[in-house]
């Protein structure tokens, strides 16, 4: 078996530090940002899915939590999860919520809207999350982080759980931007494959 | 008769995260142009590594009559 170890494949450090820093201060959120511009800039520039393949620090995560640790069942995933338009239908219903934080940060941004200080989790649950805001910054940037924050932990914990009953990356499957740099990959290597 | 197996990637379902590059002990996946993963039959033992990580579960063992 392989056992030579890449710079890379430590990059799960990097995805759990992503989220206790949350818990530190909120402003650290805005580090997501590199989990969503790397891999699009990858597929663009590059035509492939070597973020996916290789950097991806929440799949090795679930790699390490699922065989490493054995906390997943393994179980086959079900067949609604691979469907094509179950990942776009996903997919657009990821970027509705991102559309849906822009436009909260703006309307922070234009001040006709307070900052809330909460991590919201699954779309729905609110968690208040003032001890990691202090008072000092704009409240767009503050908002921006929250909202952020709230789409990294919330897809995590779905992770997590498909993780646990399903293959340790079971994520990948139906993760936004994966299927994202795949219709890029597909688009712009059309006919070359 | 010999049976030879070897893993059988579907093109259309694959979602080519790249699982089964990193578990197959022969490097004998790779992901195409960020779309699909490809077995290179020449190289695949059929050990059905590669079947038992994949996420989606698409990944069958084949056995080919020789």
């Amino acid at each position: 078996m392989k056992t030579k170890k890449h710079w890379y494949d430590y990059l799960w450090i990097a995805s759990t530090l992503y989220l206790l820093l949350g818990f530190i201060n909120i402003l650290f959120a805005w580090l997501g940002l590199l989990c969503f511009f790397i891999p699009l800039i990858i597929s663009i520039v590059k035509g492939n899915k070597a973020y996916c393949n290789k950097y991806c620090g929440r799949g090795k995560l679930f790699n390490l939590l699922g065989n490493k640790l054995g906390l997943s069942i393994k179980r086959e995933c079900p067949t609604i999860l691979r469907r094509q338009w179950f990942r776009y239908s996903f997919l657009i219903f990821f970027l509705t919520m991102f559309g849906n934080m822009i436009f909260v940060t703006y309307m922070v941004f234009g001040g006709s809207r307070e900052l809330v200080n909460v991590v919201k989790l699954l779309w729905t649950i609110n968690f208040p999350w003032n001890f990691s805001y202090n008072n000092s910054i704009s409240p767009w940037i503050a908002q921006f982080a929250f909202g952020f924050y709230s789409v990294m932990l919330t897809s995590t914990v779905l992770g997590i759980i498909t993780m646990i009953f399903f293959k340790p990356r079971t994520w990948c499957v139906y993760c936004p931007m994966g299927t994202m740099t795949q219709a890029i990959c597909k688009v712009k290597n059309h006919g070359k494959e | 008769m010999k049976v030879k197996k070897r893993a059988i990637i579907p093109k259309n379902q694959c979602v080519a995260c790249g699982v089964c590059v990193k578990v197959c002990p022969r490097n004998a996946i790779s992901i195409i142009s960020g779309v699909y993963a490809k077995v290179d039959d020449s190289l695949c033992v059929g050990c059905g590594l590669c079947a038992k990580a994949c996420p989606a579960s698409i990944i069958k063992m084949e056995g080919d009559v020789q």
